[in-house]
């Protein structure tokens, strides 16, 4: 008599526990600036290797330009800029990785597009880095310009918009080639140096990167053409209007403190500066930083630990890197180029 | 009994009840979680903005996908490009099946063999192949090809416009049309006709005790049909020659090296536990058996052909349907190298879509059916060959 009833008790007791537990996982009624300082650290997710924009370094110490991004946060959180977790995420993973809270920024050469945008649950950031699709080949082949790859085959990484920008560009030209993807960068970029494609195609920030992997950069040419728009800007979950001004503000500080000539090695001078909006970014004057639950130091803390825009792609891309990137439209607007912050006012 | 049951306080104390109502409450259980978790995921997505449904299958894929057997363009729908990759899928998995299965019998043979060297190569190649991991055969195979082979520009013309080259071997290909299917058809009909032939004059045979002269007809049954369906067809003969262009060689067939290392890589490894899997079959079968048909006087080659093996059958195949479920399964590390097979494709879409909960499902509603479809039909063989007690 006790039995099956103990039993049936068990079993209802069993399933209501599952489903308890089942139900507590997906939170997110905390604000993520809490959990962040409550946790400590920042979780970024980044690329596993991409040079100049996330790898380590021999000492194993995370280092490029998107992780710069994510320790300019750090560093208006947490007035440190080294309270973060990598997290190396590859390309098929990496939304579900914001979207289940596994990150709290994505910082990982991500393009911003419509769709992204208005059906994934995410929110970006400000861009930090106008790229666009581009192709790479060798330079025996002697081509000139994309619209001569007829018939070419083309290697490319998946998870990626790469293979529709690469449809949409040699669609109207009524071009056909072959693709062949692959789901390991590794594997990707021998097949391109062993031949088996004729050309490589990629975001061009990124074929700058596999250039200068390749034994001998000088063999290899980027074709003049850019075939898409692709404005790589950090990403986070639409549901914490609070974080994403912190991201955003934190990117601006950047680009602020480089149209105000606010360097890292010169910022302690200017919190005697005059220029009032200067005072209001430092800190120096107004509550700027209570207003987004920070400390008032906080674009202080940035430029001191992380530097400027301008001094955070030189040291990580620019000319004098193996990237050799330059500024093109990732320049000031005052200087012809795209990006501009809003005023600290 | 019967007032026992119908009173309420002991129909507890039934074990049929009992044993019903526990079932009951189980399914319930796993019902109701099943339905909880379903609508959870579904109340999340929709708080998070997440776009769910299939609604996106009917929408224009707008990517290339390189080796399809289907038709397919950019312009098609998600639904039919998911569709082009499992049908890539089945086709590399069938191939290396078959060619999995052959490896396997000869190893599987060899490994018993009274010739020492014979015995112990085939010793090696098991044990090379199945203590490795599939992956890294997957990439060894493929970086042989990609870096052994010579560039498309330089390709190997192994006969005249026959091309071996790190992109595949390039061959001259018919110009396919209806006729062509018409003859193929035939081709079939004959066969097909030749094997009612062959079993009717076997059963012939046996009733009578007569053998009589079948071979002229069964060549007939063979011959007829295609030849007739040449005559009134009449396929274009023409040929597409592979030549070099600019790039790659154009016209003719291929045979990509994506394909070829995922073939060879699949059906070797699988290879290797299939001969181990032949060698226990064999193993099985008692000695008297072996020697009852040497008594009979029948040599090696057909002792092992006509008593050892159907015997031995009966132990292979239940663990050979595990084999060929894990190849199946296994061919969806087709994405390390570039094949574009079901996991590829759906990769692809749910990158582009981001809707990866649908693409996940239905990638794991293929395997799971496909997968479901092999068991049964290696049940139904297996209930074949199975010992018949008369």
């Amino acid at each position: 008599m006790i039995q099956p009833k103990s039993m049936v008790r068990w079993l209802a007791m069993s399933l209501i526990a599952g489903v308890a537990a089942v139900s507590a996982a997906p939170a997110s009624a905390q604000s993520t600036l809490d959990t962040v300082k409550k946790r400590g650290k920042i979780l970024c997710g980044v690329s596993p290797v991409a040079p100049g924009f996330s790898y380590a370094d021999d000492k194993g110490v995370r280092r490029g330009f998107d992780v710069d991004i994510c320790r300019a946060v750090s560093a208006a959180i947490f007035a440190d800029p080294d309270k973060v977790e990598y997290v190396p995420l590859n390309t098929n993973v990496r939304f579900q990785a914001v979207q289940s809270g596994e990150v709290d920024i994505l910082s990982r050469q991500n393009t911003w597009s419509f769709t992204r945008d208005a059906s994934l649950g995410l929110d970006f950031g400000p861009v930090v880095f106008y790229d666009g699709q581009g192709l790479m080949a060798p330079s025996k082949l002697n081509v000139k310009s994309a619209g001569e790859l007829a018939d070419a085959a083309i290697c490319l990484l998946p998870g990626t918009t790469t293979l529709q920008n690469l449809e949409d560009f040699f669609r109207p030209r009524n071009i056909k080639y072959e693709s062949v993807v692959f789901e390991n960068s590794d594997e990707w970029r021998n097949a391109f140096f062993n031949g088996r494609c004729d050309a490589i195609t990629t975001d061009r920030s990124d074929l700058a990167s596999v250039r200068a992997i390749a034994n001998d950069p000088s063999q290899y040419v980027v074709l003049p053409e850019t075939i898409s728009k692709e404005p790589l800007a950090p990403t986070i979950r639409q549901n914490d209007p609070n974080w994403r001004d912190i991201l955003n503000w934190s990117v601006y500080a950047l680009i602020g403190a480089e149209e105000k000539g606010v360097t890292q090695a010169n910022v302690d001078e200017f919190l005697k500066s005059e220029d009032p909006e200067i005072q209001r970014m430092l800190g120096v004057n107004g509550d700027f930083g209570k207003m987004l639950g920070l400390d008032n130091k906080w674009a202080y803390n940035i430029v001191k630990s992380v530097g400027n825009y301008g001094e955070v792609f030189d040291r990580n891309l620019g000319p004098k890197t193996r990237l050799g990137l330059t500024r093109g439209p990732n320049e000031l607007w005052t200087k012809g180029g795209l990006l501009y912050a809003p005023p600290f006012r | 009994m019967r007032a026992e049951a119908m009173s309420g306080t002991s129909l507890l104390y039934n074990l049929r009840f009992r044993a019903i109502l526990y079932q009951v409450i189980a399914v319930a259980g796993i019902v109701l979680l099943g339905l909880y978790l379903f609508s959870n995921v579904s109340q999340k997505l929709a708080e998070q903005n997440i776009a769910t449904g299939f609604g996106y299958l009917s929408r224009e894929a707008g990517f290339v996908i390189s080796q399809t057997l289907i038709d397919y363009k950019p312009t098609d729908t998600y639904g039919r490009a998911i569709l082009a990759g499992i049908v890539n899928t089945v086709w590399v998995s069938a191939w290396s099946v078959v060619l999995a299965t052959v490896i396997g019998l000869f190893v599987g043979i060899a490994r018993l063999s009274r010739n020492p060297l014979l015995a112990f190569l085939a010793f090696l190649y098991v044990e090379a192949l199945r203590n490795v991991p599939l992956l890294l055969y997957l990439f060894l195979w493929y970086a042989l090809i990609v870096t052994g082979l010579p560039g498309v520009r330089e390709a190997w013309e192994v006969m005249p416009h026959v091309f071996l080259s790190n992109s595949g071997l390039t061959v001259p290909s018919l110009v396919w049309s209806g006729a062509h299917t018409t003859v193929l058809l035939a081709l079939v009909l004959g066969g097909i006709l030749a094997v009612v032939f062959h079993r009717r004059a076997t059963a012939e045979r046996i009733r009578t005790g007569q053998a009589r002269t079948m071979w002229p007809w069964i060549a007939l049954a063979v011959l007829l049909p295609p030849a007739l369906a040449l005559l009134i067809a009449q396929p274009d003969l023409a040929v597409d020659l592979p030549e070099k262009g600019r790039f790659r060689l154009t016209g003719g067939a291929q045979l990509r090296p994506e394909f070829t290392a995922l073939l060879v890589g699949l059906a070797l490894s699988a290879s290797a536990g299939i001969a181990e899997i032949v060698r226990s079959g064999i193993l099985s079968v008692r000695k008297g058996q072996w020697e009852a048909a040497r008594a009979l006087g029948l040599r090696d080659g057909s002792t092992m052909r006509l008593v050892v093996l159907p015997q031995a059958l009966r132990v292979i195949i239940p663990p050979l349907t595990s084999s060929y479920l894990s190849l199946f399964k296994n061919s969806s590390l087709a994405i390390a190298i570039g094949y574009p097979d079901l996991v590829m494709v759906s990769n692809t879409t749910m990158n582009q879509t981001g809707q990866a909960i649908e693409g996940i499902a239905i990638f794991m509603l293929v395997y799971l059916g496909l997968s479901i479809m092999i068991s049964v039909f290696m049940n139904w063989y297996n209930s074949r060959v199975a010992l018949k007690e008369r």
